[in-house]
């Protein structure tokens, strides 16, 4: 167990990078706090596994150190990181059974079997893998492989740091729910700090106590679920996260009012952006009013998703999307209103200002 | 579920049955016919049942021409197997020098047998060629057209030189497949190379590594044009194989009823060794 200190990373696939777009990792600074539940959120091909693999030192970054405890580890190989990593799609040592597919890692760094055998029987009991022991790993289902995998991430209790990229993509959804609590009960227990890459949004909030979004190689915001949800600090954290994502629409600032075509609405502060910058305004769909009052708009459709609707209305151009109550009436001279609280302001998809000033 | 059933199809297979019939069984059969009768000069035959097998089975040539089948095709499957294996984990697993070690070593897979024994011939001769002369300078007594062993450690080294390149595109090909997520999880559980090999490597050559197993096999046990041009089977019968005594039988002494048994035993040795192996590697497989 460690503190993992990522200090100025950057990293390139291209040998000699000479510009900001050769880098599939920008500038990461960042530190995982010992024992921490981390989720890596953020879409496909956003830099969350390259980021992994310099964590576990699959690959070694073009610039910047990584720091085990304060100690420069850069440079080190995966095995002498100590570190467990899980992959994507299920790895297993088809010759083994499954005992020894989960001892494997415990042998190679010459561990006494009895420990062996205790330490195995104990991961094999969590993940349900008990009775297959003595089976060899290569006929097994894909879900069955994964949990393999899984199993042998685990099965170090020294590791530095526990690594997941998207462990549960093979898995099916029923099992997803359960292998997830499972995880966060291991945390629980033995307190390791765990990385779990992931690109499905309930995944990341339900896993983590922090939740770390990437977005074109960078890291875009930290935060708790509730942070990411009230205050993204990019538009994008918006949009991700959120179903449906946050509306952003261009507006233009006039001291302390935004003013979107014919619309004004009052903020809590004047923000100051950059001059030139484009500024819009993020509001999500749970922060707008629909009713009788307010701004006029057109509903352009009405989505049916259970509990509750998703109206989407157009307001001057921008499409809107609204969340009402599954038996609230849709007026038949629709207008909105936005929460204050729920404002954010974004300069170059930048926060500047959030609904937070005002309360 | 009932299918319908339309025994028509089957003159569709005609034409296949019609090919095959020509280009295998009917020759095949002139062997049987040959196998069983004893002939003479004007076409005359006479039945003579189960004879040339028994004596086929019961001669000394036989039995040791046989023989030094098995050794040297045992031979020669001990050493290009794993040196195949070997220079396939030791060539690069891309880029321009890939490319390079593929061109070359796809290089003596494309030489005629004819010509890779004449060439051998001249490399090995101990007055001039740079093999026989080499190793003579080196203060080695050798000459493979009189020893025994020069003549085999000369036969070998050709079939080496010519055929490891086989199992080295087969392996390189496997390996290849092999997802680069088994050796960064190999890494991250501390495997060390040796083990990376035994659990990921090798099981995952299993399959690439039984068709080069059959393939060498086969070959190297029907070799007939290599050793010919080389060695002429000598010095006296040392490096006769099964083929190159089959000819001698069958056009050099004009045995024919003795060369149509010893063929078809031959023929059927061949296909028993290949199911047999193949059907015990793949077993382990069909389980799973």
């Amino acid at each position: 167990m460690a503190r993992i200190d990522l200090d100025h990373i950057r990293h390139s696939y291209l040998p000699h990078p000479k510009r900001e777009e050769n880098f599939a990792l920008k500038e990461v600074h960042h530190s995982w706090e010992d024992g921490g539940a981390y989720a890596l959120l953020g879409p496909s091909g956003c830099g969350k596994t390259t980021l992994l693999n310099i964590i576990s030192g699959l690959l070694i970054p073009t610039e910047g150190r990584i720091l085990f405890d304060g100690k420069d580890v850069t440079t080190l190989a995966p095995e002498a990181r100590n570190i467990a990593q899980v992959f994507q799609f299920p790895v297993v040592y088809d010759t083994m059974s499954v005992f020894d597919n989960l001892a494997f890692p415990l042998r190679n760094r010459g561990m006494r079997p009895a420990e062996v055998t205790k330490k195995v029987t104990e991961i094999m009991e969590m993940l349900e893998l008990a009775e297959m022991a003595k089976r060899k790993a290569s006929g097994l289902t894909a879900d069955m492989k994964q949990k393999i995998s899984l199993g042998r991430g685990l099965v170090r209790s020294d590791v530095n740091a526990i690594l997941f990229d998207e462990p549960l993509t093979v898995i099916d959804p029923h099992m997803k729910w359960q292998l997830r609590s499972q995880l966060k009960l291991l945390h629980d227990r033995f307190a390791h700090t765990m990385v779990y890459v992931t690109h499905d949004q309930t995944e990341a909030l339900t896993f983590a106590d922090t939740v770390v979004v990437m977005y074109e190689g960078e890291i875009v915001q930290i935060g708790t679920p509730e942070e990411l949800f009230e205050r993204p600090r990019h538009t994008f954290v918006g949009y991700f996260i959120g179903s449906p994502g946050m509306n952003v629409m261009p507006v233009k600032l006039d001291g302390a009012s935004a003013r979107i075509g014919e619309q004004t609405i009052a903020l809590a502060d004047a923000p100051s952006p950059k001059p030139g910058a484009r500024t819009e305004l993020g509001i999500r769909p749970e922060y707008v009013r629909l009713g009788t009052e307010g701004m006029p708009v057109s509903i352009t459709k009405v989505e049916d998703v259970g509990r509750r609707k998703i109206v989407h209305a157009a307001l001057d151009g921008s499409d809107i999307a609204v969340i009402v109550g599954e038996h609230d009436p849709i007026p038949g001279d629709p207008h909105i209103s936005f929460e204050p609280a729920g404002i954010n302001i974004y300069a170059d998809d930048w926060a500047i200002v959030s609904g937070a000033a005002q309360s | 579920m009932n299918k319908t059933w339309n025994n028509g199809a089957w003159f569709m297979v005609l034409p296949v049955l019609l090919i095959v019939a020509l280009n295998a069984v009917v020759p095949l059969m002139t062997v049987v016919n040959y196998s069983v009768q004893e002939t003479f000069g004007d076409n005359l035959f006479f039945f003579e049942g189960a004879r040339w097998f028994r004596d086929v089975l019961a001669s000394e040539r036989f039995h040791a021409s046989l023989g030094r089948q098995f050794v040297f095709t045992g031979i020669i499957l001990a050493i290009e197997i794993p040196l195949g294996v070997a220079i396939a984990l030791a060539m690069p697993r891309g880029g321009i020098w890939a490319s390079v070690c593929l061109v070359l070593m796809a290089l003596p897979l494309l030489i005629p047998w004819n010509v890779v024994g004449a060439m051998w011939n001249i490399f090995a001769l101990p007055d001039i060629g740079l093999l026989g002369y080499g190793l003579n300078w080196l203060g080695f007594d050798y000459n493979f057209t009189r020893q025994p062993l020069s003549a085999w450690f000369t036969v070998v080294l050709m079939d080496v030189w010519h055929w490891t390149s086989l199992v080295v595109l087969l392996a390189y090909a496997g390996l290849r497949s092999i997802d680069d997520s088994y050796y960064q999880a190999a890494r991250i559980d501390g495997a060390s190379r040796w083990a990376v090999f035994r659990f990921i490597q090798l099981p995952k050559l299993k399959h690439v590594l039984t068709i080069a197993f059959l393939l060498r096999f086969m070959d190297s046990f029907m070799i007939y044009t290599e050793p010919f041009v080389l060695t002429g089977g000598g010095p006296g019968n040392t490096t006769t194989f099964l083929s190159i005594d089959l000819v001698k039988a069958a056009l050099g002494e004009f045995n024919l009823g003795i060369a149509a048994a010893m063929s078809l035993i031959y023929f059927l040795m061949t296909l028993l060794v290949c199911w047999l192996f193949y059907t015990l590697m793949m077993q382990g497989s069909e389980k799973s």
